[in-house]
């Protein structure tokens, strides 16, 4: 299938034809007998790990398989922000080179994933705190990261509505990260199964894994929904359900599912130019092209695979952020919703192995996967094609908890509900 | 989501602290497989769909530690037992003939 490559002159030919050339972005093949690769789970990161697969490692006979639609899932739910303002060894060369292939993104797969680098701020409110941030901020920059650290007057500069002389938690400053920020989250998933299409990946959809093939233990393919499907190498990037579909192949994961709810308001004229977090509690905002602020906090704090959360969290999300911009008071909510995460033990993800030839598994994800989808799908891609990790993804190994090398981001130890 | 609390009766969700799944028990440190059984005991989990034994402390209340069964899809609360009850009926029943 011819597919248009999309440009100013693409647009201005469709505006004078009446918008009747366009074609889907992608096909809607029947599953074939047997491919080389599987790729489960047709989220962001399963998508993009098809891409990588075709374009970078020059794989052929890849199917991606979907039980809904594509893009359905979490890549859908989330709050668009991407940043790469880690602290740890094992964690920011990796958010680094996500935020790299961000900035290529939309030239690479010739779509408008609106990309905005509009600068990530996360505020402190103690001396404490600022050291904290003034060491996350050196540990950025010592592997080439950008980082600022703010005092009270330059964040008041970039941002002069804030409660900056509450009573309990007053703003100090910030630590701002200039590159990070948002993109649009559905696009990502568009615009990476187009272009993975376009490289022959076939993306199957309404299609439910229901059982991982082994034989000896080696991986021959998948039971699904739509029949047996042979492949040589399986990736599973399922985050929400990956202990369900991991399961099928006898393996027990360091994850627990936790929903996580997001927020967006009523459209309103600009007003929140960046994103901005809440340094005392959970909170972090920012405002869609569309005008709605986006925001969420904290995890509801219990296991679950409802898509829904509670009301006390809607209550603790919304005082945190009456306490940092009072002026959100009179906006109206308009939707509501929650995510299933895979909140792992340590709070850092997995792209690894399995002691199962052939079976490769991605997730972990906690709720920090959105702004991981390209150097996920990168790094996942580069394992299954190479079957060796990726050097910004080596410290993801399933075993660390075996090994006591877990990356402990928030140093909570191992309570999924708290990281 | 409500719980009903044996001391207390049925209180908000906010009263509670989760402390995760109840369905893992502290092994034997002195067992020859005691390193995998660790390892197994803090950081690995069944994590099904459907009913979930795990644990919350009525902090806001009475203070008791409870093993509640929770549907994680439906959030509907089939059991709600205090939590030294259930541990001692389990030790009771790993060891015959103890009491406590």
């Amino acid at each position: 299938m011819a597919t248009t490559k999309y440009s100013i002159f693409s647009v201005m030919r469709e505006a004078l034809r009446g918008h009747t050339g366009w074609r889907p972005a992608w096909r809607n093949p029947e599953p074939k007998k047997a491919y080389d690769i599987i790729i489960v789970g047709g989220g962001g990161h399963g998508l993009a790990t098809a891409y990588y697969l075709a374009k970078e490692f020059n794989q052929s006979r890849i199917a991606v398989i979907e039980k809904g639609w594509i893009g359905g899932g979490n890549v859908g739910r989330n709050t668009t922000i991407v940043r790469s303002n880690y602290l740890l060894p094992g964690n920011i060369p990796f958010y680094e080179l996500s935020m790299k292939l961000w900035e290529g993104l939309e030239q690479d797969i010739n779509y408008n994933a609106m990309v905005s680098q509009r600068g990530v701020l996360n505020l402190y409110h103690s001396d404490g705190q600022r050291d904290a941030f003034a060491r996350r901020g050196n540990a950025m920059r010592l592997h080439g990261v950008d980082a600022e650290l703010l005092d009270k007057a330059a964040v008041k500069s970039l941002v002069p509505f804030l409660d900056f002389d509450n009573a309990r938690f007053p703003i100090h400053g910030g630590l701002l990260q200039r590159r990070g920020g948002t993109v649009r989250h559905d696009a990502v998933a568009w615009g990476y199964a187009r272009a993975a299409d376009l490289r022959g990946v076939d993306i199957i959809q309404n299609c439910e894994v229901t059982d991982i093939s082994r034989e000896g233990g080696k991986i021959i393919g998948v039971e699904t929904s739509r029949g047996f499907i042979g492949a040589q190498k399986v990736g599973v990037a399922v985050a929400g359900n990956s202990s369900r579909v991991m399961a099928m192949a006898g393996l027990r994961l360091p994850i627990e599912s936790h929903v996580l709810q997001a927020f967006v308001s009523e459209s309103i004229k600009p007003f929140v130019d960046g994103v901005v977090t809440f340094g005392a509690g959970h909170f972090y905002i920012s405002q869609s092209d569309k005008g709605g602020l986006v925001f969420g906090g904290d995890l509801d704090g219990y296991n679950s695979y409802a898509q829904r959360g509670n009301l006390p969290v809607v209550e603790d999300v919304c005082e945190g952020g009456m306490a940092l911009m009072p002026r959100i008071g009179r906006v109206r909510l308009l939707r509501q919703w929650g995510g299933i995460m895979d909140m792992s033990m340590d709070g850092s993800p997995i792209i690894d192995r399995t002691p199962i030839d052939g079976l490769f598994f991605n997730g972990g994800w906690c709720y920090g996967g959105f702004k991981a989808t390209p150097a996920s799908g990168f790094c996942f891609a580069h394992l299954i094609a190479k079957n060796t990790v990726h050097p910004a993804a080596s410290a993801y190994r399933l075993d660390r908890f075996a090994t006591g090398h877990t990356i402990d981001e928030k140093g909570m130890g191992p309570h999924p509900n708290l990281h | 989501m409500r719980i009903q609390c044996p001391c207390c009766g049925e209180r908000s969700l906010d009263e509670f602290t989760y402390y995760g799944d109840a369905s893992v028990t502290r092994p034997n440190a002195f067992a020859p497989t005691a390193m995998s059984d660790y390892h197994a005991y803090v950081y690995q989990r069944d994590n099904r769909d459907g009913d979930h034994r795990e644990l919350w402390y009525h902090a806001a209340g009475c203070h008791a530690c409870l093993v509640v069964t929770r549907n994680v899809r439906s959030h509907i609360i089939s059991d709600v037992r205090i939590a030294r009850e259930v541990a001692r009926e389990r030790d009771a029943a790993a060891l015959p003939g103890s009491t406590s």
